[in-house]
């Protein structure tokens, strides 16, 4: 299973960009395998609905879970389509967020969390 | 004749002059048209206490998907430019609120899975008293793009008529498709460092149009210039200066325009038509 973290940077030791559709990178890590990488987010650069173009980057990744912060209505809709699960914290280095998702302590978003521009 | 009003940001007093404007033209020997095209925030007909006469919803096609027809080969997401369609796990995903309505979709897809559907994403309301006529856009909610909305309100613009366009603020796109094709713009501003900011913004925008335009300085204050400089500098006319004046802030935020809580505005208002006029007509 893989799980992304939206980061401002590319290591387990950068902190959480908890803006999904504008985050600088996502780190991925494969639960089976251990290993970590991180990919740029693409997305963000596009013009209009970065949030989709996020959700068809990690879709194309092949991400099962990912855990962020704001989540608005098109990206949700768009990994719920994915059938990526969508977990919530609010600040910290993604090994911290890695590890309260682990414990269980992170709350799974059922909705979008912000409205149709991030705000 | 064809007047835009347009300011860089919201709350400058664009509605304040465009009603004024309006209502001081009301016994000029042609028509007088006033088309809110604010279509966010339609706020014109609250000084107008005129009983709408008629309304016309404003529709937009967007794809429908036949799940049976498609096989799911991605040319739709490709060909969108604005993310509108996704596709997930075998299952195609359409975002009506990011489409803009293109067509590359429909006429891209090799199996005809893709069908326009009309979206409702606005109406038209239009109210009339004697020569005086009142259009008004208003946007749905849940929809972000306000051009075609917009257009469809200046689809009512009369050639004989005074047709006096309020826009929405900003300098974007909505804001292009209001000045277009209009005779002359006037710029509502304030005297602050953003009032001007954005006002150079506009002059820049309507100057890559090629519409003449003017100013109207609001909440004047005598002591600050800082409007003054520039419209010396660029050979920008000042049209008009309302001055910082809690009355008139106090009647407006009751739904009373300019010319009817003071009547010695209406010569004024009178006075930047005519002026307006002699500069289009140079
Ligand atoms: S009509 Fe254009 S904008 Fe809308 S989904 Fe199709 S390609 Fe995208
Ligand atoms: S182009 Fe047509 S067939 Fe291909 S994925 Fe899109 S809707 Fe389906």
């Amino acid at each position: 299973m893989r799980v992304a973290v939206s980061a401002s940077g590319q290591t387990q030791l950068d902190e959480l960009n908890p803006r999904l559709g504008r985050c600088e990178y996502f780190v991925i890590v494969d639960d089976v395998s251990g290993e970590t990488w991180a990919i740029e987010n693409t997305g963000r650069l596009s013009t209009g609905a970065a949030g989709i173009a996020t959700a068809t980057l990690l879709h194309n990744h092949q991400v099962d879970v990912v855990i962020t912060g704001n989540v608005g209505p098109n990206a949700f809709t768009a990994l719920e389509a994915a059938e990526i699960k969508v977990y919530t914290g609010t600040k910290g280095k993604v090994q911290d967020l890695l590890e309260q998702y682990r414990n269980g302590n992170l709350s799974k978003a059922s909705g979008p969390n912000v409205g149709p521009h991030g705000s | 004749m064809r007047i835009s009003i347009a300011s860089g940001k919201g709350g400058t007093g664009k509605t304040l002059v465009a009603t004024s404007l309006a209502l001081s033209l009301m016994d000029q020997p042609r028509p007088v048209q006033l088309l809110d095209c604010d279509v966010e925030e339609p706020n014109a007909h609250i000084f107008f206490k005129m009983k709408q006469a008629g309304s016309q919803k404003v529709f937009l096609p967007i794809p429908k998907v036949d799940y049976d027809q498609c096989q799911y080969c991605g040319k739709c997401v490709e060909v969108c430019q604005f993310n509108a369609i996704a596709l997930m796990k075998r299952t195609l995903v359409i975002f009506p609120d990011v489409c803009h309505s293109c067509g590359g979709c429909w006429y891209l897809c090799p199996t005809e899975a893709l069908q326009p559907t009309p979206r409702e994403v606005g109406a038209v309301g239009i109210s009339q008293s004697g020569s005086f006529t009142l259009v008004s856009g208003t946007l749905k909610l849940g929809t972000h793009i306000s051009p075609p909305v917009i257009k469809a309100v200046r689809a009512k613009e009369d050639p004989d008529s005074i047709v006096i366009i309020d826009g929405p603020p900003g300098s974007s796109c909505p804001v292009m498709t209001i000045v277009d094709g209009t005779d002359y713009c006037i710029l509502v501003t304030e005297p602050t460092p953003f009032g001007l900011n954005d006002l150079v913004l506009a002059v820049e925008m309507l100057q890559v149009l090629g519409i003449a335009c003017g100013v109207v300085i609001n909440r004047d204050v005598p002591e600050n210039d800082i409007i003054d400089r520039y419209c010396e500098d660029k050979g920008l006319p000042i049209l008009l200066r309302i001055p910082l004046k809690t009355e008139i802030a106090r009647a407006y935020a009751k739904g009373i325009t300019l010319v009817e809580s003071d009547p010695h505005w209406k010569p004024k208002f009178l006075e930047l038509y005519q002026r307006v006029v002699r500069e289009v007509a140079q």
